[in-house]
């Protein structure tokens, strides 16, 4: 579904990406970690479209439709979903109008009606058992006075709503206790079929206990720079990043 | 000739007529405001807090005045509807500057208190009246000064001591006519001790392409523990031009919400002169103002506390677009010997075009050591993070910025506690922002002309 080729790119003049080489099939999960500042969370930026950042080279498809050229709003009714690090707090735009619009705009794209409002009341609250989310949370203003962990499980319950085919998530379990992290994890997990795919950003295994990825990538200096199956998360958490550091910088120097 | 030199003219051709058609206490202070017009040159743009508007330039225009008192042909009364679903008030109009009623306005008002024309109130109760009739607002003000001089009628509202006014007055300013204008409207508000009192006024104009200009001058007089809510709304048009002076006076343990709302209008400069003069009182200012195309908007707010324990706190929010301009000059002044007073002051803006501008005063005079006071503004743009975060869940940059933009206006709308008027308001700045056609807040049909 994925197919990301030598993509570089910079923000305010300063490269970051440096040739990503990335594919993504239907019904995988991928995990990409790698040290701070390499890189991981201005990948999903660009990915889902964030203008603040300037794509310089290569290319990015989606189900065959050029990624890149899409605006953020397609890219999400097309099927791309990012779980943000830092979810951003909308004062004034209640959870449940900012959901509603959301759904709309999808059901917009593909030349739907929009819901009605009992059919989108019945499915907020089945959304909502999936990542156990308050009901009181939906009245409130977007993100606005949450707690780390309810912001990130607002998250993952965006995410049940949309229904993307890709999802994004950045350091979702940045932030959490152990129990925040189960229901987080267990929600990605019962989100889960044979038609979409995760990529999980993160620093840590512990995510990793929950959420099973096929594929490790580990990123560093603006690329992947080495792929593996789960035992090389569990190698990461035992001797850190240093040796990989060592090894592509001693390549780079030699080179 | 100065703009003003034609009124004055006026005033002095057809001084009879102008007396004939109004009441003594309202005669009686035209001659001091004609002299103080006589003998004054009008504040040139760019002055101190006339930064931003040209008087000079919005009364140049040679509109007519209506002095004869000559009856137009129209009923609003009769065609009107409120189209508030929860909002029941008692309905009163001024058309231009004379004033009209539904028919049962009076309908479930309560015993001991007045609504209705001042000329007549000044004939019924001439003591009254004299007693508060221009004893707050500043003749020395150009806008009151022209407004005095001139002012046949208008709206009086006297609540006697201890009646609570449960049903909201709402009174809906028409302007109507096929050529340029000048409407003269003055009110005044008397509150005496104990009583309540809710208002709404919306302002309307029915021919867009018609120069008018509203000259008002509002008279408050709270006193001992009365409680007051004024909402004042201006729903006009880009060829409108509005001066709006409203004086309050607030005494010992008053509650006061005044609230200005602007979705659309021309040219129009807000004045708000309150002066605290009893302990325990508090004043609740709001105000918004969506501003596009080359619409301008001036809020100029004087607050004064005489005394201690008072509290005021103030909020003006802005959203400029276009080639707007938007002003704020707020003053706070805490005399000596105001102990406890609380004061705080905030003007929010979001400017959303290259052309757009706000200029903002923020001020306050502190003469007193023990206050607590705080003043800020704040002008910038939509954040980008948000605007992005809004994307990736499906909605266009255009709905990000509406629902942000709406956002931003809440808590001046939430602030609003006429229940009924706060939904109908969430609703018409959704469609202020989203360019649809919108009628007044609480009003639909009769005065629902395109915009």
């Amino acid at each position: 579904m994925l197919k990301v080729n030598n993509l570089h790119a910079e923000i305010n003049g300063k490269e970051i990406l440096k040739g990503i080489n990335l594919e993504v099939r239907p019904g995988e999960v991928h995990a990409i970690m790698g040290p701070n500042g390499s890189g991981k969370s201005t990948l999903s930026m660009v990915l889902a479209g964030n203008p603040a950042y300037t794509v310089t080279g290569g290319s990015a498809e989606f189900y065959g439709k050029d990624l890149l050229a899409m605006a953020p709003e397609v890219r999400s009714h097309e099927g791309l979903f990012l779980g943000f690090q830092y979810p951003v707090e909308i004062p004034g735009v209640s959870m449940v109008n900012f959901m509603r619009a959301a759904v709309n705009a999808k059901r917009e794209y593909f030349g739907e009606p929009p819901m009605s409002a009992t059919d989108f009341l019945k499915m907020m609250r089945e959304k909502r058992a999936i990542v156990e989310l308050d009901n009181k949370l939906a009245s409130r203003s977007v993100n606005e006075g949450f707690s780390g962990g309810e912001k990130k499980r607002n998250e993952i319950f965006q995410m049940a709503v949309l229904e993307p085919k890709l999802s994004i998530l950045d350091e979702t379990d940045s932030g959490l206790d152990i129990d925040a992290l189960r229901v987080v994890a267990e929600g990605v997990n019962k989100l889960k079929s044979e038609n979409n795919a995760t990529i999980v950003i993160t620093h840590y295994q512990r995510l990793l206990d929950y959420i099973k990825p096929e594929f490790i990538h580990i990123l560093y200096k603006g690329r992947i720079v080495m792929t593996g199956g789960p035992d090389l998360a569990l190698e990461l958490e035992e001797r850190g990043y240093d040796w990989i550091k060592q090894q592509v910088d001693n390549e780079e120097n030699n080179g | 000739m100065s703009a003003l030199q034609q009124y004055i003219d006026l005033y002095n051709g057809h001084k009879s007529l102008v007396d004939s058609g109004s009441a003594q206490v309202l005669n009686d202070l035209r001659h001091s405001a004609y002299e103080v017009l006589r003998d004054m040159e009008l504040p040139a743009k760019g002055s101190e807090n006339y930064e931003t508007t040209d008087l000079e330039e919005i009364l140049s225009p040679d509109y007519g005045v209506n002095v004869g008192r000559v009856n137009i042909d129209v009923n609003p009364a009769a065609t009107f509807h409120c189209g508030v679903p929860s909002l029941s008030t008692s309905l009163f109009f001024s058309v231009n500057d004379l004033y009209a009623e539904a028919n049962d306005a009076r309908l479930g008002l309560p015993e001991g208190m007045y609504v209705g024309s001042l000329r007549q109130f000044a004939i019924n109760h001439p003591e009254i009246c004299g007693r508060y009739y221009g004893r707050c607002a500043d003749i020395k003000n150009p806008v009151v000064a022209l407004n005095t001089m001139l002012a046949q009628d208008g709206i009086a509202i006297w609540v006697k001591r201890g009646v609570k006014v449960d049903k909201p007055i709402q009174i809906v300013n028409i302007l109507q006519n096929g050529a340029p204008l000048m409407a003269v409207r003055r009110v005044l508000v008397i509150l005496e001790e104990d009583s309540e009192l809710k208002v709404l006024t919306c302002d309307h104009t029915q021919n867009p392409d018609v120069e008018f200009l509203a000259l008002q001058t509002i008279e408050i007089f709270a006193e001992r523990n009365s409680r007051l809510d004024y909402y004042d709304l201006e729903e006009s048009t880009e060829k409108t031009s509005r001066l709006s002076a409203m004086y309050v006076r607030e005494g010992e343990g008053c509650e006061l919400v005044i609230d200005g709302i602007t979705l659309y209008n021309g040219t129009t400069r807000n004045e708000y002169h309150a002066l605290f003069e009893g302990e325990n009182a508090s004043l609740h200012l709001y105000g918004m103002g969506i501003e596009d195309r080359c619409r301008h908007l001036d809020t100029y707010s004087r607050i004064e506390h005489k005394k201690g324990n008072c509290k005021t706190d103030e909020l003006f929010k802005y959203v400029l677009d276009d080639d707007a301009t938007g002003a704020f000059t707020g003053l706070i002044k805490v005399e000596q010997g105001a102990d406890k007073t609380e004061a705080y002051q905030n003007n929010r803006n979001i400017v959303g075009s290259d052309n757009a501008k706000m200029f903002s005063k923020p001020q306050l005079e502190i003469y007193d050591d023990d206050v607590k006071c705080s003043h800020g503004t704040a002008t910038g743009q939509l954040d980008d993070m948000q605007v992005f975060y809004m994307r990736t869940r499906g909605l266009s940059e255009h709905t990000a910025k509406l629902l942000l933009k709406q956002a931003f206006m809440a808590d001046v709308i939430d602030a609003v506690r006429l229940p009924g008027l706060k939904e109908r308001l969430h609703l018409l700045v959704e469609r202020r922002f989203a360019g649809s056609v919108s009628s007044c807040a609480a009003c639909n049909s009769a005065c629902g002309s395109d915009k």
